[in-house]
């Protein structure tokens, strides 16, 4: 009689998958033991029986009430592999599997393999100090503190424990000669290694100390197998990915390929209702297809991202079930963009200016008064973002966020300004995807060129700046994390061009040529005389800089007639 | 949240469910088929009236999710939905000639129907012309979303509505029964919903899409609410406090993550604007039967006059589920 592999079979729902799954192994030969859970119902059990009877090497061990976490798993498989090393002399290796798992290649090939590595026992078995997934935060301390509460229907009392314990210093003594290791539960053991597990004399002191151990199904063969195994091969022969929380992840129909391209023997865990899954996998070695090309390295992809996305989520993405706390965002905005405080009132048309520099599209004022002044006036943006000031200021936030998400991949610049809806202010300046150039004190341009009565003039002046010395008092706090440029009006208009192409090497850092063009600056005649009848007026006009009056701001384009050229 | 609080939400969903109790009147049975519900079965749950094109697309629709039962009031048809409904072999069906309005727009009907026949079992509580999309619909049914929600201990599922409008006049090409209306409406807003968050009832609140960009673009704040939480593991303890919008307790409401992850969540297509619509917005503002004096159908009938088109160059033609997750209106979660 040649060597073979034993399959031992936890089950607690699904029986009719677990049945089919038990009839493949047998077919092929491998003596399966199942165990059932003692809570499952007794006449779904019954049947399950009945619907295996006809085969012998098929056979049930003690029933054990199983609780997840608890010894009651280390029991039950105790059971059942003793059973299994007693009935059938002719298994060389165990596999313990699941009632959920799906043998994804044929049994003969799993044989084969084993055949060829008859000592080798295939255990993940790493210590404590170099496992990364365990959940909860236990790590040797499973080992050493004691766990007498159900950490499921007693999660107070369990934490309650563990803090206590952990409170008084209180450890555990590990039994001599062990040293504790931890893994996936699902092995392959040889004979030899299974048998000197079971039959050891020390066995009852470590039964004991596993008894009260946290979780021990993950600990105890993959601890004793370090004790008696000449050979280990530290991995599981079972695909099996768990997520954040401990779970693992369950395979559907369509995840056909994907475990097709896997290069482990059993896959777990696979939803009961996976028709295509139980199809496909469990028809005998001659009816398969060829098989693909191994790729595991897909599958761990696959669920390594939705971890991530469950976890970190999108950047920039309010949505029904992300809506992140204040400071939590992971990103406030999805992409960088840049906000130009004040150019459009000391530049004619420079939104089409910038749009030429950039090659790409500029906005006017998305806060404006009127309405949201997206680029090329249209009045529906990406995404059917409505240019309604009424919509916008509803909730300017979700309307900012919107719109950089609506138009990801492409750099967002818009123009912004005192008469603008300010609710972003804090947000945009605590972004660190914003880019904000501030002129400051530049509305007062257009108050210069308007056809009011002075009166009016020097209420609306006194209310842009009370409005602009706010937002400038954000962009200089401690909280800010945007790019913050700051320059006075006097600053920017006697060197325009040296901060434009800062601002604009930053939007397109790679990009070589430089501007060749300015920006038309509007006529600043009279400005500083301007200023002085604001100020005879009572006003106190701070945020422009020094204008002296009379003396007229020159910039030196303006002379020439002619688009100035930087070198 | 102070003790007081909750014990007025306490309060307020003890009134509900009394008040629930005490519609059971209203409710004729028409055909009761609820001794053949499992366990685990299923159920949708809807209220209606003169639906009767709808119908036979909407229950294969959920029969092709792997819905089994279908709870139903009738509320007063005159066009053939009930004995349509009478007929079907897997549809539970109650009558009732009561006011939709006094009824909280059907939410204390539907609350008393789930507390007898829903209780410890997953329901989808969706109108006729809601289509549920959840990550992997195409490929997965069901029974696989509710099943991953169990291992998860979720007991509550979001999904946000998302209006699908024609291109060009609505109701230009007409509805034929049992087509499905995702041909003729198959464009949507991807990209202008507003959130807030209920501080008491904890849920979001989303605003947005196409009503609100053209009938509701100079007053935001009466567009109608587009959050809405229908696929919820029933507990005897629990009812929807306003339509499915929000439920109670309200630890029921908490879909979303606030740490920056995303949870699982997806989307209710909704296929109100066909060209069934003209006649339903005159009948109902004849009813005055609707939520704040019918106010929405108020600012469809004056979009109507003038043969509204709610189409714009960038409304994004609907193509899956994936589609939806990618512009951010659905998540898979760590659903894989």
């Amino acid at each position: 009689m040649t060597a073979t592999v034993g399959f031992i079979m936890m089950c607690h729902t699904a029986f009719d998958r677990a049945a089919q799954v038990a009839r493949f192994w047998a077919d092929a030969g491998c003596p399966v033991v199942i165990h059932v859970d003692r809570r499952a119902d007794r006449t779904e059990f019954d049947r399950l029986v009945e619907s295996l009877s006809d085969i012998d090497i098929i056979s049930f061990s003690q029933r054990f009430a199983c609780e997840w976490g608890t010894w009651s798993l280390v029991a039950a498989t105790q059971a059942a592999a003793e059973q299994m090393l007693a009935r059938h002399a002719d298994v060389r290796h165990v596999y313990l599997a699941s009632g959920s798992c799906l043998p994804l290649r044929p049994v003969e090939e799993l044989v084969e393999y084993l055949d060829a590595r008859p000592t080798t026992d295939f255990i993940e078995s790493v210590t404590t100090t170099d496992v990364g997934w365990t959940v909860g935060g236990l790590n040797i301390e499973r080992f050493t503190l004691r766990f007498p509460f159900s950490w499921r229907t007693q999660r107070r009392l369990f934490d309650g424990y563990v803090r206590l314990q952990r409170r008084f210093g209180f450890r555990r003594r590990v039994p001599g000669g062990i040293v504790p290791h931890l893994g996936s539960q699902w092995w392959c053991l040889t004979r030899q290694t299974l048998s000197a597990i079971l039959e050891g004399p020390d066995r009852p002191a470590y039964d004991r100390y596993f008894r009260r151990v946290w979780i021990p199904d993950e600990s105890y063969f993959q601890t004793l197998a370090r004790q008696f195994s000449t050979r280990i091969e530290s991995r599981s022969l079972t695909l099996s990915k768990f997520d954040y929380q401990g779970k693992p992840h369950v395979f559907y129909d369509d995840h056909l390929q994907l475990l097709r391209r896997s290069d482990c023997f059993v896959a777990r865990k696979v939803w009961p209702h996976a028709d295509r899954l139980y199809r496909n996998f469990l028809v005998p070695a001659s009816e398969r297809g060829a098989r693909a090309e191994p790729n595991p390295g897909k599958i761990d992809r696959l669920f390594s991202k939705a971890v991530e996305r469950r976890t970190r989520g999108r950047a920039g993405l309010y949505m029904q079930s992300r809506y992140p706390l204040r400071d939590r965002e992971n990103g406030k905005t999805c992409a960088p963009y840049s906000v130009f405080h004040g150019f459009s009132d000391l530049f004619e048309n420079f939104d089409i200016w910038l749009s030429k520099a950039i090659g790409g599209r500029v906005h006017g004022h998305i806060f404006g008064p009127d309405r949201a002044e997206f680029a090329g006036g249209e009045t529906v943006y990406n995404g059917a973002l409505s240019d309604s000031a009424a919509l916008r200021d509803y909730n300017p936030k979700s309307f900012l966020t919107n719109l950089i998400w609506n138009t990801r991949g492409e750099h967002q610049c818009f123009q912004f300004g005192p008469r603008d809806t300010q609710d972003c202010n804090w947000f945009m300046a605590t972004d660190p995807n914003a880019q904000i150039s501030v002129i400051s004190g530049s509305w007062a341009v257009p108050l210069m060129r308007s056809n009011q009565n002075f009166s009016e003039i020097r209420k609306e002046a006194a209310r842009l700046q009370k409005i602009e010395t706010e937002h400038l008092d954000i962009l200089r706090t401690m909280y800010v994390k945007a790019r913050v440029r700051i320059w006075t009006m006097a600053e920017f208009v006697e060197n325009p061009m040296e901060p434009l192409q800062a601002i604009i090497d930053e939007i397109r850092p790679r990009a070589t040529w430089r501007l060749a063009e300015a920006p038309r600056m509007v006529d600043l005649a009279g400005f500083g005389q301007f200023l002085q009848n604001l100020k005879n007026q009572g006003m106190q006009p701070t945020l422009m800089g020094d204008f002296a009056a009379g003396s007229e701001p020159n910039p030196p384009h303006q002379d020439r007639g002619r688009p100035y050229l930087v070198r | 949240m102070g003790v007081w609080e909750r014990y007025r939400l306490r309060v307020r969903r003890k009134r509900l469910r009394f008040r629930a109790f005490r519609k059971r009147r209203e409710l004729t049975p028409v055909a009761d088929r609820t001794a053949r519900l499992k366990g685990d079965t299923i159920i949708v749950a809807a209220v209606l009236r003169n639906e009767r094109v709808r119908l036979p697309y909407f229950l294969r629709y959920y029969r092709d999710l792997g819905i089994r039962h279908f709870l139903m009031v009738d509320n007063g048809s005159d066009d053939g939905s009930r004995e349509y409904l009478e007929a079907q072999d897997d549809v539970s069906l109650w009558s009732t000639r009561a006011s939709y309005k006094d009824a909280r727009y059907g939410a204390d009907w539907l609350n008393w129907l789930l507390f007898r026949h829903a209780r410890g079992r997953w329901v989808l509580a969706v109108d006729v012309d809601e289509f549920f999309i959840y990550p992997f619909c195409d490929t997965r049914p069901i029974r696989a979303l509710t099943d991953w929600l169990d291992t998860y201990n979720l007991r509550s599922f979001p999904a946000m509505v998302v209006d699908m409008y024609p291109k060009g006049a609505i109701g230009a090409e007409p509805y034929r029964e049992g087509q499905n209306p995702f041909e003729i409406a198959s464009y949507f807003d991807s990209g202008n919903y507003t959130i807030a968050k209920n501080p008491t009832m904890r849920n979001l609140w989303i605003q947005g899409g196409p009503r609100a960009r053209t009938m509701f673009a100079d007053t935001p704040e009466l567009a109608p609410s587009l959050n809405k939480i229908p696929l919820v593991k029933w507990h005897w303890s629990c009812c929807f406090a306003s339509s499915t919008h929000m439920l109670l307790p309200r630890g029921l409401n908490l879909t979303y993550d606030e740490w920056g992850g995303e949870k699982i969540s997806g989307c209710l297509l909704h296929a109100k604007f066909l060209s069934t619509f003209h006649a339903k917005v005159e009948e109902e503002l004849e009813r005055r039967e609707h939520f704040a004096g019918s106010r929405e159908y108020l600012a469809y009938a004056e979009t109507l006059k003038g043969d509204a088109d709610l189409w714009c160059k960038w409304s994004e033609k609907y193509i899956n589920w994936r589609q939806l997750e990618i512009l951010g209106l659905m998540s898979k979660g760590n659903w894989a």
